[in-house]
């Protein structure tokens, strides 16, 4: 991540005689980097993927350098400093205990408190001659940037939603355009976000899956691979394709969108076949009424991880659909199950 | 294509008669809910709204509130579960949260 003791090589940080070190950091990211980025994605160790707070320099900056704040979540601080390439200013990262900037600001761990003793903790009113400060957009939840310019007398600007666009909204003197500070939400967003949906749903999947199989020992009527492949593509579904096609499949709420799309997974699968013939009707049944309510369950978890959900919204959602998912889970498991434990098979 | 989500549902209020016109909220805000239409804020897209809270933290002259919070279901259901507050912090304020 860091270059060294920038002191050692880089005169840009040692006209700063304020005692403190910093770090210069590289706008060039590693392979290990690539690969730590890589494994976040998919859960592993996400929750200490974290750089030390403080202040840091890009390239040779000076007194009149801008001020970049950021938060400590190491994927953030990648993404920032690889923006930042040819530039010279500080970077001033809070500590928000390895969480990306709108969730901390959400929290509140990216706010107002924190910048202003961070501030005082690196001394950035004796580096930098100029008072002003660029916070990224989405920090905004969590910073009041009138209480810091009370406290601290710097001037906060409120820069791009994305690091990408944070040279050219410097290059326009500060000016964001309209496109730079609204939030998409890209097939691209979506497509990095599927694999913390995927793996936690996989992870209770996996050990029920294990003890369905179990229990085929002493079932009238075992569960075949078509069951098998209905549960699990309904787990798919919901968690991985609902995310995917988000835009495209009707409906506002995620769990009507998850349950749309379940629903025409477990017919299409359960009429090729031929589960809808006399002898698998209850079986059927349990499979129409459970896996689709599965899927829209899953559905609705992606809320969180969406960009434009509103709590009360999220709220009316699962007030009208939890006791919907509810009883034709409950319903349709019992259906299952009876089926499964007395059901006479077609073979025997 | 543009993402929307449920209407008439937010708890965004505005009153244009505390506002003093320094725009911010149309800045902070990530959805365009705010515009400036001469000299003065109004609300253009109510529905496009999260309630993250931004605008309201942001407005110095408190013209704007918002019951915010994280539009998350497994942290609502936390909520109702430990009858506190919807917290990104599925695994409890405690553990390491594994959203966000």
């Amino acid at each position: 991540m860091s270059e060294s003791n920038c002191c050692a090589e880089t005169p840009a940080c040692c006209w700063y005689t304020a005692a403190k070190e910093v770090q210069t950091v590289s706008t060039t990211l590693t392979t290990s980097d690539m690969l730590g980025a890589w494994k976040v994605r998919w859960g592993f160790g996400r929750m200490e993927y974290m750089v030390e707070p403080g202040l840091y320099a890009i390239g040779s900056p000076d007194g009149n350098a801008p001020v970049l704040v950021s938060a400590n979540y190491k994927l953030t601080f990648d993404v920032l400093r690889q923006s930042l390439s040819g530039m010279d200013c500080w970077l001033l990262i809070l500590d928000t205990d390895g969480v990306n900037v709108w969730c901390a600001a959400g929290k509140g761990t990216f706010g107002t408190e924190e910048l202003v003793s961070r501030m005082t903790q690196t001394g950035l009113a004796e580096v930098v001659t100029h008072r002003q400060l660029i916070l990224p957009q989405l920090g905004a939840p969590g910073i009041a940037s009138h209480e810091v310019a009370k406290r601290t007398g710097f001037n906060v600007i409120f820069g791009p939603v994305r690091a990408r666009d944070i040279k050219g909204f410097i290059t326009a003197g500060y000016q964001a355009t309209r496109e730079m500070r609204m939030v998409e939400f890209t097939f691209w967003d979506r497509l990095v976000l599927v694999p913390m949906e995927f793996v936690p749903a996989m992870q209770i999947t996996m050990p029920i899956l294990g003890a369905l199989l179990l229990s085929n020992q002493f079932a009238a009527r075992p569960f075949d691979k078509v069951d098998i492949t209905a549960y699990t593509g309904a787990v798919v579904t919901g968690s991985v394709l609902t995310p995917l096609l988000l835009p495209y499949i009707p409906g506002k709420a995620f769990s009507l969108k998850g349950w749309l799309l379940g629903l025409g997974w477990v017919v299409s699968l359960l009429t090729l076949s031929r589960r809808f013939a006399k002898g698998n009707l209850l079986r059927s049944a349990g499979q129409v009424l459970l896996f689709p309510a599965l899927s829209a369950y899953l559905a609705m978890n992606f809320t969180g991880s969406s960009t434009y959900t509103s709590p009360s919204g999220v709220k009316k959602e699962m007030e009208r659909s939890l006791p919907l998912i509810c009883t034709a889970s409950i319903l349709g498991g019992i259906m299952l199950l009876v089926s499964h434990l007395f059901g006479r098979s077609k073979k025997q | 294509m543009t993402l929307t989500y449920l209407k008439d549902v937010v708890t965004l209020s505005f009153s244009p008669s505390k506002c003093i016109g320094c725009g911010l909220c149309t800045m902070v805000c990530p959805h365009g809910v705010f515009a400036m239409k001469e000299k003065e804020v109004q609300i253009v897209n109510r529905d496009a709204c999260m309630e993250c809270g931004a605008c309201a933290l942001n407005c110095p002259a408190k013209a704007i509130e918002v019951d915010a919070g994280v539009g998350c279901a497994a942290a609502i259901i936390t909520g109702w579960i430990t009858g506190g507050e919807p917290s990104c912090d599925c695994a409890g304020p405690q553990k390491k949260s594994r959203c966000c």
